[in-house]
């Protein structure tokens, strides 16, 4: 069972969350110049690492607060956890 | 390569079995092939064989990391079906199916195509009629289906929840006669004793780490095992898809994700084909030796874990248990996961790459080994004749770009909740 940081409420059992994908992927700008390339690598391209992943995680169950985990899709172990507007 | 047959085992048995041929050879690799293929899951295998078989390519090695039957070939459960309503999936899929009646004698082994029926199972008006509309989908294509009412299900599968106080009542449901199992094992066996008695080198415990390309040409593979030249790579690695494509500089429109199975303890035959809840992700059939084998719904985040936690285990059983009560009572024997190629539309990729030479197979999500024969078939008609096999023309890798996805749920890019 992975047991999740939110950094809202803490640790918290795996149940308690969703999950919400790839928090790289980047909606290109609005009004911009863009290819549908661009538009193709947003909505389906993913760069799929096998080490660490920075992904999106929902606290369903708790708080709902949407927030993003660093976390190495090998091994499961999750590394780091903070609110949206943080960066590593 | 001797022949298996019933003399064969009289005649073994006799002497104690002391005397069969190993199944394939355990060759060095040579320093050049005609065409490597990487992977030997049962893709891999198939596509080798067939390119042996129909394309006159005699020089082939497979070439894989663990050992035959490791990936997914050996951990899936087995289901074998063509109940899709996108025509492209239907006619792929369905001459999948076409195949697998007659791969024992094809392959001269035992594969144990059993063509015991699945039932997908329907808990609302709404989803018997979406199921209604799919079925017909399925005889336009010339595939049967039956749509079945509450009383006829019942009478197949009596067991299951039919009280009043389901919480998921049982409408009814949605069979493929001919759907079905196969023993995964065997596939696999049966395609690498078969594709080395044609001279293809099954090469185990041999990783590929790189390529060698040039001008935009490949010419050869790095591995564990050393360099080998080559003018011809075909990609059959599922889960690791994304991992190789990097080396190549290709991202692909593809999530690495765990998926598990669990098999209980042995029973008395109870349930004679494969029936799927339709209210959740549960599915369910019975092995020959008795386990009930069941699995449901991936574990939800990015892995590359062969291994799953136990909320998901759990979820999928109370599924399981609404359906069928009496599941209840008997104890899990094991659990294990697997690492699904899962493609954004659902389903897979089979096709040229940017790079000449290479050749891609990935994208299968959770339903790549009904898949086995018919992928290996087309895998190999794209490798030999350096374009799409006529079946295989909608898998193209482009459909990402010009819109043409065959999003069979209709669930868009969240993979994991497909
Ligand atoms: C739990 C579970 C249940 C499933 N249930 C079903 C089902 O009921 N019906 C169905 O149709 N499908 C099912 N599937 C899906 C099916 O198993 C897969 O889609 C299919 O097996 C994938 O093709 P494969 O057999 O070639 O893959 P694999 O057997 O995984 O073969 C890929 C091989 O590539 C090797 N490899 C990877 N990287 C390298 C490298 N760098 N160098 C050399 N070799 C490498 C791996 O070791 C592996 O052996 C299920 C899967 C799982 C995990
Ligand atoms: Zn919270």
């Amino acid at each position: 069972m992975l047991e999740i940081k939110c950094p809202y409420c803490g640790n918290r059992s795996q149940n308690e969350f969703a999950y919400g994908g790839d928090a790289t992927v980047k909606r290109p700008e609005l009004n911009s110049e863009i290819s549908d390339q661009d538009w193709d690598n947003f909505v389906y391209y993913r760069k799929n690492p096998r080490g660490n992943h920075l992904e999106l995680w929902h606290h369903i169950s708790g708080c709902r607060q949407w927030f993003k985990v660093m976390r190495n899709t090998a091994t499961h172990d999750i590394i780091q956890t903070m609110e949206m507007k943080e960066n590593l | 390569m001797k022949k298996y047959s019933v003399f064969s085992l009289v005649k073994n048995a006799l002497n104690h079995h002391k005397d069969w041929d190993v199944a394939w050879r355990d060759p060095e690799p040579k320093k050049e092939y005609e065409a490597v293929i990487i992977g030997g899951g049962g893709h891999g295998l198939a596509t080798a064989y067939y390119l042996a078989k129909y394309y006159d390519l005699k020089n082939i090695a497979i070439l894989e990391k663990g050992w035959i039957g490791g990936g997914n070939v050996g951990r899936n459960t087995t289901i074998l079906r063509s109940n899709y309503m996108h025509d492209a999936n239907n006619l792929f899929y369905e001459q999948g199916m076409q195949m697998w009646k007659g791969l024992s004698q094809e392959l001269n082994y035992n594969v144990m195509y059993s063509p015991r029926g699945i039932l997908n199972l329907a808990h609302s008006d709404a989803q018997l009629n979406a199921y209604a509309r799919r079925g017909n989908s399925m005889r336009l294509n010339g595939i049967d289906a039956a749509l079945l009412g509450r009383e006829e299900v019942r009478k197949m599968i009596p067991f299951a929840d039919f009280t009043e106080n389901a919480r998921f009542p049982i409408f009814g449901g949605l069979l493929q006669p001919i759907g079905g199992t196969a023993r995964h094992d065997a596939v696999a066996w049966g395609y690498a004793r078969a594709a080395d008695d044609m001279g293809v080198d099954i090469i185990q415990h041999c990783e590929v780490n790189g390529f060698d390309i040039e001008n935009g040409k490949v010419i050869g593979v790095q591995t564990s095992k050393g360099n080998i030249k080559t003018n011809k790579v075909g990609l059959c690695v599922a889960g690791s898809t994304s991992i190789l494509a990097e080396k190549l500089n290709m991202t692909l429109p593809i999530e690495a994700h765990v998926l598990q199975a669990c098999v209980s303890e042995p029973v008395k035959p109870l349930l004679d084909g494969v029936v799927t809840f339709g209210a959740g992700h549960f599915y369910c059939s019975q092995s020959d030796k008795g386990e009930m084998v069941m699995g449901g719904d991936l574990d939800g985040y990015n892995s590359y874990a062969q291994r799953g936690n136990l909320p998901t285990i759990q979820h999928v059983l109370t599924e399981g248990v609404a359906l069928f009560p009496n599941l209840s009572r008997l104890k899990i024997l094991r659990t294990w996961g697997g690492i699904m190629d899962m493609s954004m539309d659902g389903s897979p990729i089979i096709d040229k790459t940017h790079i000449e030479g290479v050749f891609l197979n990935c994208g299968w999500c959770y339903g790549g080994f009904k898949a086995t024969p018919v992928s290996g078939l087309t895998f190999a008609h794209t490798i030999a004749c350096n374009e799409p096999h006529e079946l295989s023309v909608p898998f193209k890798l482009d459909r990402f770009h010009t819109g043409h996805l065959i999003d069979e749920k209709g669930l868009g890019t969240k993979t994991w909740i497909s």
